[in-house]
Parts: structure tokens; C-alpha cells; sequence
């Protein structure tokens, strides 16, 4: 074989192989949304049906209408998009501060606290579930989505001050003392210079907080004791509850519950990759 | 007045030579400039203390407590009871398989990650522009799928009736499926009844969901490795094997130490996933210590006290693996 010739074999190998990775990525996902548009006589079946040749809406139909547990399914995403977004307006204003507070400043106590927030990250919401559950009966925030945004921010705030910190470390610190320079005060350059800035890092950091907490099940499954206010993980345990489990249903509704997370993560990655501030700096 | 003119033409290109940090103004805030740093971290600290550090106090206290139905209602105080909880879940058998399934689903989960990443990854490498983008945006999909919902697209897929799993196993030639399996029909398979079978979904079902992080990770990593290394480690003959083992992985190995942490902590605690996959918590032999701890105190009749218990072990348990990778990471990390 000619160098030539191996290496095209080469590169045919190595797409093959990257395209194989792609089939197996997606296959599952792929199956999940084909299957929310296939009738019943399609779903349940030996055989394999690769498209949905009768596509049907019937069970988006159905979850949307009937729903599950008493209720549409619209009710649950309402919930978890209100959960997820408090969880986001909250986590991003204190998460910034802290950010710019460990990132902008040396101060007593700063390696402390960042240790502290490794840390706090390895203990597993777990050991947290029982304590929280009895304060949030206590407080009388127990069925309550505030009670669960509360809880959320707990669980993503210190990823969100970890993440976000070397987002404002990433911003060069001359900007700000140019501002300092032209006679900018300490909340003028922080709002025109460091906050724009910073805004794409903090709307990675909300994403992945917003993912986090869209996706939280435990404490949903304990906080929340009637059907109204349930989350989508929650509500969907419940299609397995019914008698024959309605795999059209319960994948049309887990579809939509990908939708969301599937569009923020495709939009975060190309974040990450445009490379924030690079070039802001150059001479 | 605001002047951001110097960062519209591309910053610290100001013509006025660079004055030291004692020009800070200390104005507009009015608060010494000590304190800023003190007063910006006041609500974080605030959260952390509240919802994260007080509980895991709170947690120590509960497993040494009981706390059942009439305890939670606040109808009576929780009652001390030494080490009562530990020792009963101790004599529970319940509890040595969950920490036996939690810990070898751990390993083999962990390695199998960052296996399958790594090697996905350093493909990505060698691919084109365009096929490396396209694989990219592939694996995002799986990396993407809420917990439950993997749960639930793994449980339809290795369904007994109509799963494409077992579809494809009895695609396979007789003789082979004989040979390797000793059965040829698998349709009506129960894959979900069994402890181990599962703990095979799971694991399968987890790797899929979490390769493309480590495989993004380790791509972003050969991507900071400069050319000429792989150039001279070519020039000298070296074997592909040789040159990963001698430079990629000593220069991702930073990579590699935050990778394995972040899995160790996300595997050990799985939840969601597992608990779609057996519907609940129902199958005892299945249990996990997060899943057991759950189920202790919340499946009635509550004992929290036990949940505590559990959920301490686990606790303890995540803290000694992670520490010496925390100690590096804290040494690496220039904070």
C-alpha cells in the first residue's frame, strides 16, 4: 500500500469510528422523540420500526390534555420552568458578588472560602435531604415551590460562585483600571466594564443552574406532596403507576422535557467555545 | 463621569501611563475597600451556611436520633438514642448490599467513563474540523438528557415486549447466540427484574450520559498541547501508545485528577436514574445507599433517624475518596 493510500484508509477509519460515536450518542435520544409520533400498533411491537410511518400527535395530544396524576403535563413544565428560573434569579445575583468578591480582591479568609466551596460540593444532597425537609416543614414552606427554589439555590450556588469566578478572573484587570483611570467609580466600572464582560460567563453559569435545577428529582419527590406542584421529574414517575405503561405518553412527555436542557446546552457549548473576552486585551 | 472610551478602542491602550492600585477610588460605595470583598460574600456565605453547612450538622445530630411520624409532626422532641440507628442498619443485610452495589457500580462506572471519554476524546482530536464539530453536537445530545429521562429511554429501550435491545439480540445467528449466551430467543427478556441486570442497564445507561463530558473535557485539553511535542515525539519514532502514555497523558493529568473526582462524586450518589429503572423503591436487593437512605426515611413508617445513618456513611465515605484529589486539586488550582 502507498503512504498515500494508508493514509486515506486512515482517515476513513478515524470518520467511521466519529460517526459510529454519533449513532450511539443519539440513537437513544432519537428514539425517545421517534417514539412520542408513533401510533400504538408501531410502539408496541417485536419488530424494529425506524421511523414513525404513521406520525401521529395523538400522545402529545394526550399528555397536554390528559396528562398525568390529574393534570396536564403543561402544569408540571410551568412548575419546573418557575423552580429552575427563581433558582437562576437568585443564584446569579449571589453568585456574581461572590465571584467578583474572590476573583477582584486578596483578603483574609479568601483561600478559606474557596476551599470551603470545594468542599461544600462534594457533600451529597442526600445527607442534606432529611435536615432540609424537616426546616422546610418547619417554616411552613413545605408544598410550596419557594420552599424548592430555596433549596435549589442551595445545591448550585457554590458550582455557580466556582464557575463564575474564573469568568471574572478572565476579564483583565487593566480594563478596570482604565475606567479607574478616566475617573470611573468602583459601581460605574463595575456595571460597564466587568459586568458586560462577564455577562456570557454568568449566562453559562445560569444555564448549568437552570439545568441542574430543572433536572433535580430527590427533592421535589419530598418537598412537594400534592399533584399541583410537582416538577416534571416527578410527575413523570407517575405514567409508571398506571396499569400497561404507556410508553407513547411517557415518551412524548420526556421529549418535551429534553427540549429545554437539549437548547441550553447547544447554546452554552458554543459559548464556551467563542472563548469569552479573548482578544478584548490585545495591543 | 463614566468614560469607557478606552475599552472601545480595544483597553489599556490608554495613552495615560499606568498609575499603581493605590488609586483605587474608594468612592461610590462609601464603604472602606477592606470590606468590599467581606460585604459581596455575605449572602453566598449566607446560603452556604444555611442550606448546606447547618444541615450536614443537623444530619450528624439525626442519625443519633429517632425521629419517626410524631416526631416530625413536632406532637414530640426527638429522642436520643445513641448509637441504636447505626447498629440496626449495620445488622441489616439491606445495607451491606447497598454499599456493595454503590461501591462496585462506582468503580466500574468511573473507569468505564473515563475510558470510553478519553478515547472519544482523542478521536475528536484527530478528526477534521467539520466531522469534530458534527460528533461534538452528537454527543451533546446524550450528555444533554435530564436523569429521569435517561432512565426512562434506557428502560424503554431494554424493555421485555417490545425493546429495541432485545430486538437486536435476536438479530444475532443462532449458533452464535447459543453459543455465547446459550439461548437464541430473547424476546420477553425481563431485563429490569433482576439486582445485577439492573446495575448492567444502569451502568450502561450512566456511561452513555456521561462519556461526552469527559471526551469534551479531554478534547479541550489536547487541543492546549503544542504540536511540536507530537512532531518530535514522530521525528523520533515513538508509537502512538508510547507518545499518548509519555506526553498526552502526563500533560492532561491535571485534567484527568478533576475528571475523575467529578465522577467519583456523581456516581457515587446516582439517584435518579436508578430509581426510574426500578420504579421506585422497590426492589430491596437493588437499593443503593442513596436510594436506601431515601427509602428509610421517607417510605412510611419515616425513620429518619436510619435515613441519617445511611446518608452519614455515604457522606464519610465520598469525603475520604475525594480528599486526596481535593488536596491536589486545592495545590494545582492557582486560586
Amino acid at each position: 500500500m502507498t503512504p498515500l493510500a494508508r493514509k486515506r484508509l486512515g482517515k476513513i477509519t478515524l470518520n467511521a469510528a466519529g460517526l459510529l460515536v454519533f449513532l450511539i450518542a443519539i440513537f437513544p435520544v432519537y428514539w425517545m422523540a421517534s417514539t412520542s409520533f408513533k401510533a400504538n400498533d408501531q410502539i408496541f411491537t417485536t419488530d424494529f420500526i425506524p421511523f414513525p410511518t404513521h406520525f401521529t400527535f395523538e400522545h402529545v395530544d394526550r399528555v397536554l390534555s390528559e396528562g398525568v396524576a390529574g393534570h396536564s403535563i403543561w402544569l408540571y413544565m410551568r412548575n419546573s420552568a418557575i423552580v429552575a428560573v427563581g433558582t437562576v434569579l437568585i443564584g446569579a445575583v449571589f453568585s456574581l458578588l461572590a465571584a467578583t468578591a474572590v476573583a477582584r480582591f486578596r483578603f483574609k479568609g479568601r483561600n478559606t472560602f474557596l476551599i470551603l466551596l470545594l468542599i461544600v460540593q462534594m457533600i451529597p444532597s442526600e445527607a442534606l435531604l432529611i435536615p432540609l425537609f424537616l426546616s422546610v416543614k418547619r417554616l411552613g414552606l413545605y408544598d410550596q415551590l419557594a420552599g424548592l427554589i430555596v433549596v435549589n439555590v442551595g445545591l448550585t450556588l457554590p458550582f455557580g460562585i466556582w464557575m463564575l469566578r474564573t469568568f471574572v478572573a478572565a476579564v483583565p484587570k487593566s480594563l478596570e483600571e482604565a475606567a479607574w483611570i478616566d475617573g470611573a467609580g468602583r459601581m460605574t466600572t463595575f456595571w460597564k466594564v466587568l459586568f458586560p464582560l462577564v455577562a456570557p460567563g454568568l449566562v453559562a453559569t445560569s444555564i448549568f443552574s437552570f439545568i441542574t435545577a430543572w433536572n433535580e428529582l430527590i427533592f421535589a419527590l419530598v418537598l412537594m406532596s400534592g399533584s399541583e406542584g410537582y416538577t416534571m421529574p416527578v410527575a413523570m414517575q407517575y405514567f409508571f403507576g398506571q396499569k400497561g405503561t404507556d410508553w407513547g405518553a411517557i415518551m412524548a412527555s420526556s421529549t418535551m422535557m429534553t427540549i429545554p436542557v437539549v437548547v441550553f446546552f447547544l447554546l452554552v457549548q458554543r459559548r464556551m467555545v467563542s472563548g469569552l473576552v479573548a482578544g478584548a486585551v490585545k495591543g | 463621569m463614566t468614560n469607557t472610551s478606552t475599552l472601545a478602542r480595544g483597553g489599556g491602550q490608554s495613552a495615560t501611563p499606568r498609575r499603581p492600585d493605590s488609586h483605587r477610588p474608594a468612592r461610590a460605595s462609601g464603604l472602606p475597600t477592606w470590606s468590599v470583598p467581606y460585604v459581596l460574600l455575605i449572602p453566598g456565605l449566607l446560603v452556604i451556611g444555611a442550606l448546606l453547612l447547618y444541615p450536614l450538622f443537623q444530619v450528624g445530630i439525626i442519625a443519633f436520633q429517632k425521629v419517626g411520624l410524631v416526631q416530625i409532626s413536632g406532637k414530640k422532641p426527638a429522642t436520643w438514642v445513641g448509637w441504636d440507628n447505626f447498629t440496626r442498619i449495620f445488622d441489616n443485610e439491606i445495607f451491606w448490599s447497598s454499599l456493595r452495589n454503590t461501591l462496585v457500580f462506582a468503580v466500574v462506572t468511573v473507569s468505564l467513563t473515563l475510558i470510553v471519554g478519553t478515547a472519544v476524546g482523542v478521536l475528536l482530536n484527530k478528526l477534521g474540523r467539520k466531522m469534530s464539530t458534527f460528533v461534538v453536537v452528537g454527543i451533546m445530545f446524550a450528555w444533554a438528557v435530564p436523569p429521569v429521562a435517561q432512565g426512562i429511554i434506557w428502560k424503554w429501550l431494554f424493555d421485555a415486549e417490545a425493546g429495541v435491545i432485545n430486538w437486536a439480540l435476536n438479530l444475532l445467528p443462532d449458533w452464535l447466540s447459543s453459543l455465547l449466551f446459550g439461548r437464541t430467543d430473547w424476546t420477553g427478556q425481563p431485563w429490569l427484574n433482576d439486582a445485577w441486570s439492573i446495575y448492567m442497564v444502569l451502568i450502561i445507561c450512566v456511561v452513555w450520559a456521561s462519556f461526552p463530558f469527559v471526551a469534551v473535557s479531554v478534547l479541550a485539553g489536547l487541543k492546549g498541547i503544542p504540536a511540536e511535542l507530537y512532531e518530535a515525539a514522530r521525528v523520533d519514532g515513538s508509537s502512538a501508545w508510547r507518545t499518548f502514555r509519555k506526553i498526552t497523558f502526563p500533560l492532561l493529568k491535571p485534567v484527568f485528577a478533576v475528571l475523575t473526582v467529578l465522577s467519583i462524586i456523581w456516581d457515587f450518589k446516582v439517584f435518579a436514574q436508578l430509581y426510574v429503572l426500578m420504579g421506585g423503591p422497590s426492589n430491596r436487593e437493588a437499593f443503593n445507599l442513596s436510594i436506601y437512605s431515601y427509602a428509610e426515611a421517607f417510605r412510611p413508617p419515616p425513620k429518619m433517624g436510619s435515613g441519617a445513618a445511611i446518608a452519614l456513611v455515604l457522606t464519610a465515605i465520598l469525603l475520604v475518596v475525594t480528599a486526596v484529589y481535593v488536596r491536589q486539586l486545592i495545590k494545582q488550582e492557582e486560586m
